[in-house]
């Protein structure tokens, strides 16, 4: 008998779940995440879509936004780039929803951004990314180069007095275009040829016997010597095994590094590493209230006390903040309407201050250097006194330096040239 | 244990007396302890500094648990060290009942890493542990102090272990070749001292000390330079030859189960990576089982895993080949579509069960760090995977030559038939071959999770590789798979240097390409009738 009862209430709730999900499906607003599940890239993506989950159900429980609950629609990119745009038109055209947070590749990002220009959707991209590009329908929440590499470099400059540079990255357009504003920047800052040494690997890359072995040579001779990584994804790992083993150390040769955070950290002893720098907007690690808060709630929402916390996902937090506040502002979610509304839209991050939505659709943020500790965390050495403010456009690029983007009313130009005062000078 | 420690510290504390003419008194040390309880680097690193001129036991051990992030303040600027959670005590020894409130740790950077580093070593240049003396020579080596100069000189005299006292002869001899104020002659034979032994770390202070040199000092220096990097020119040659043969290695692992279900049966084992996966897997989950329960076993995890591994990936191949594989062979286009399925099936029950990231696999004591072999450094953990490939080798030529099941399973792919009619129940000996070859698969994980992300995606970076060598190799030989797998390694590192990664890479395929049109089967081509039909 009784587990017929069971049986029956759970039928019965079940039915009742379907119908109100019915008559909810109606009445609310759907937000896109566009995030690989699987593949190569879900190492990272899958913690966003997470995240993003997180947030949504927290939204919904304070009501949602305008009187409407939020629907998450979920779909599986698999690390795959033609799937990415595939899918975000999917999302635009079947499932219309009002805004997507997704992408993590700038190659992913490349190949959605003519969907979301051509539909005009609203796309929150959270992680750092090379720069020269500035779209409509995109926003940039994650670091430009000047919020994350040069201010690294000028750590290094004045903290660690590095003479010799070692560009080391993963053989794609992020680790090349970086590596490209910063030897245009080390050079104007002085730095000679001979002591920039350029390497790039190809993706997965597990073999660095040889490239450690050079970075070892190239710092003897007798100069300060720092190898600046854009190494990707999985290759870190065997690299940093490599500088361990080779015992180079964060004494000798310091390493910072642009895509390694806590979460990469979670799979390696970290113990070698302890002294190796990273660059980022926001650590784990940083000391505040609000940071305390989501750190907890993270953790209670994955069920996981081990979980780590990282820089795109701070990303998304003020994205998604942004969104809720320029939807509110513009009273409706209508695209073109909260595209207009979020340039100069306000949100605390999580480093204890506030970021802003610029007119060229990046925001305002910290930036912070930390160090290795033992325990996979960062202790954070250095962060800049104020607000940095995204630049789309490097100034130490030939052909984009004269470029700004403004997308507010009269100008609304991605690509706007001060030189020619000419709008789609995309400098070539 | 502390009369251990004590002693060497008074002894040092003598000389640093009689070297630098000055006592030490209380006052100094509290006001250097005042600086090191501070949130500014550049205060903490003053600290230091003088806590190591003071060099009293307080500051040795105050230093010693800076190092060790032990070293906490309180806010009213005393200094507290955290001997484990519960035990306080002050720098003179007095234990505290009560952790004060508002206890921060002394924050280190690299900068506060490097002065404690020096500090410590002439810190501990007596130490009774010989490792710590020649770590501490190493660091006076880095930090050419000319205040370390006495120290060195006396802890020389009476150094006993021959390869601390090598160390610390070159300590001694960097300290007097940077000094400006020694004698020239003693700063070449300082040069001498040093070039004979001479290495990266060698270079970089000369070329350092080269700037500042007078004219004999600096012709000197120009000769060793010269010498080293001829030398060192030899050996990057060799390096690239062992670098080459480790990479090898690390191939002929991944291909070698895949020269038997590829090469021996023809089967295109699209989820043969996905063999070594799981065999990582395994040896994540052995040691996460040794970790709780038995730590004092961590050592011996790796080899408590490779049975496991064999068994986990050899089963999953086993059903892999009666459920899929069997109803396919003669077809290897289906085999090649079927076999990716089940890669990425398998893929992503991986990613459900373990998650999306990377699992950390810890390295055993034997195979961390890395071996000087006349100053080539090569990792010990690499050093390792050379032997035990080869060991794979070997064993797998023996099972295939000298057991009844070996000569089943060459008579079975040589000719089918007839081995049926001898009585061979072929589709068993076909099982356990794809069963053998996925098994070893297994075992390749084992070591490859050393060198490499523990992560789903982790067979995809050796499947194009692994087919590369044995068809490379020569389809069914495992002769021709070692030695592909070495020559491919051997060519791959020659090449990085001069083209880089990424282009030594595609100049590799492109040979691959070229020498497959001339010689379709390979380097070595089996010969015999199975191969016709």
């Amino acid at each position: 008998m009784k587990p017929m009862k069971t049986l029956f209430a759970a039928a019965l709730a079940g039915g009742l779940a379907l119908s109100s999900f019915a008559a909810q499906a109606q009445n609310t607003i759907k937000v896109g995440v566009l995030h690989s599940l699987s593949g190569t890239m879900a190492i990272s993506e899958t913690t966003l879509k997470d995240v993003m989950l997180m947030l949504i159900e927290e939204q919904n429980k304070k009501g949602g936004i305008l009187g409407k609950k939020l629907e998450a629609v979920v779909v599986d990119p698999a690390s795959n780039w033609p799937l990415f745009a595939e899918k975000a038109r999917e999302l635009l055209t079947k499932d219309k929803v009002a805004a997507t947070f997704g992408c993590w590749t700038s190659v992913s990002r490349k190949s959605v951004l003519p969907v979301f220009e051509e539909l005009n959707g609203v796309l929150f991209y959270p992680v750092q990314y090379e720069g020269e590009e500035s779209s409509k329908n995109i926003f940039y929440t994650g670091a430009a180069p000047n919020q994350q590499a040069i201010p690294a470099v000028d750590y290094l400059m004045e903290n660690e007095k590095v003479q010799r540079w070692v560009l080391a990255g993963t053989d794609y357009v992020y680790p090349r275009t970086t590596n490209k504003i910063l030897e245009a920047y080390l050079k104007a800052k002085g730095v000679k040829s001979e002591d920039i040494m350029i390497n790039y690997t190809p993706f997965g890359h597990s073999d660095w016997q040889t490239i450690v072995s050079d970075v070892k040579k190239f710092g003897s001779t007798g100069k300060k010597t720092a190898v600046v990584s854009t190494i990707n994804g999985d290759a870190n790992v065997p690299f940093y095994k490599e500088l361990g083993n080779q015992g180079i150390k964060a004494t000798d040769i310091p390493v910072v590094a642009f895509s390694v955070g806590e979460e990469e950290l979670a799979g390696i002893d970290t113990k070698p590493l302890v002294g190796h720098l990273a660059a980022w907007n926001y650590f784990q690690s940083v000391e505040n209230a609000d940071n305390k808060a989501f750190i907890e709630k993270w953790k209670a929402y994955t069920k996981n006390p081990k979980r780590v916390t990282n820089d795109p996902m701070e990303a998304h937090v003020i994205g998604f903040n942004m969104w809720v506040k320029a939807v509110e502002k513009a009273g409706t979610t209508d695209p073109s309407a909260v595209i207009d509304a979020l340039v100069g839209v306000s949100v605390p991050n999580l480093t204890g201050g506030y970021s802003t939505m610029m007119p060229n659709h990046h925001i305002t943020k910290p930036v912070l250097i930390g160090e290795i500790k033992a325990d996979g965390q960062f202790s954070i050495v250095s962060q800049t006194a104020g607000l940095v403010v995204g630049d789309e456009w490097s100034d130490f690029l030939e052909g984009s330096k004269d470029l700004i983007s403004d997308w507010r009313a009269p100008m609304s130009c991605g690509n706007f040239n001060v030189k020619t005062g000419k709008c789609g000078g995309a400098g070539k | 244990m502390t009369s251990r420690i004590l002693l060497p510290i008074v002894a040092m504390l003598a000389l640093l007396a009689s070297a630098i003419g000055m006592g030490a008194s209380a006052a100094p040390t509290d006001e250097a302890f005042a600086k090191l309880a501070s949130d500014q680097f550049a205060q903490i690193e003053q600290g230091i500094v003088e806590l190591s001129a003071i060099g009293t036991p307080e500051a040795a051990t105050v230093l010693e648990a800076l190092s060790e992030t032990k070293l906490f303040y309180a806010p009213d600027k005393s200094l507290v060290i955290k001997k484990s959670e519960s035990q306080l005590v002050s720098p003179s020894g007095m234990v505290l009942s009560a952790a004060p409130a508002g206890l921060k740790q002394v924050r280190i950077n690299n900068r506060v890493r490097r002065a404690l580093e020096s500090a410590l070593g002439s810190l501990t240049l007596i130490s009774p542990d010989p490792a710590k003396r020649k770590a501490a020579a190493e660091a006076v080596f880095k930090a050419r102090d000319p205040l370390a100069l006495p120290l060195i000189t006396q802890a020389l005299s009476r150094e006993s272990d021959a390869g601390v006292k090598e160390a610390m002869v070159r300590a001694r001899a960097a300290i007097v070749l940077a000094s400006s104020d020694a004698a020239d002659l003693e700063r070449i034979n300082a040069i001498d001292v040093l070039a004979e032994k001479g290495d990266q770390d060698v270079l970089a202070l000369f070329s350092t000390v080269k700037t500042t040199a007078p004219a004999s000092v600096k012709q000197a220096i120009d000769t060793a330079i010269n010498t080293i990097e001829r030398r060192l020119a030899l050996l990057s040659s060799v390096q690239n030859a062992l670098y080459g043969l480790s990479l090898g290695s690390v191939l002929l692992l991944a291909a070698i189960g895949l020269a038997i279900t590829f090469g021996v049966m023809g089967i295109i084992n699209m989820a043969h990576g996905e063999m070594v996966m799981i065999g990582a897997y395994t040896t994540f989950m052995v040691q996460e089982v040794v970790r709780a329960r038995y730590p004092a076993l961590f050592d011996w995890s790796l080899l408590i895993a490779l049975p496991l591994a064999f068994l986990t990936a050899g089963a999953v191949g086993l059903v892999l080949e009666r459920s899929i594989i069997r109803f396919l062979y003669g077809r290897p286009l289906e085999t090649l579509l079927a076999t990716w399925g089940v890669s990425l099936m398998l893929q992503q029950a991986v990613r459900s069960i373990f998650g999306p990231t990377n699992r950390e696999v810890g390295a055993p004591a034997f195979m961390s760090g890395s071996v000087d072999l006349f100053g080539l450094t090569i990792t010990s953990g690499r050093l390792w995977i050379i032997v035990f490939s080869l060991v794979v080798f070997v064993v797998l030529s023996l099972v295939l030559r000298a057991t009844s099941f070996g000569l089943k399973m060459r008579a079975v792919t040589q000719n089918r038939r007839m081995a049926a009619s001898m009585g061979i129940r072929t589709p068993w000996i076909d099982s356990l071959t794809f069963a053998l070859g996925s098994g070893i698969a297994g075992i390749a994980g084992v070591a490859l999770s050393q060198i490499d992300n523990v992560s789903p995606n982790l067979g995809q970076g050796y499947i194009i590789d692994s087919f590369m060598v044995v068809v490379f190799g020569g389809v069914g030989n495992l002769w021709g798979t070692l030695v592909a797998a070495l020559t491919l390694g051997v060519a791959n590192k020659f090449l990085e240097p001069l083209a880089g990664a990424v282009l030594g890479k595609i100049v590799v395929l492109v040979f691959i390409i070229l020498f497959i049109q001339k010689r379709p089967r390979g380097l070595f081509a089996l010969k015999g009738r199975a191969v016709e039909a």
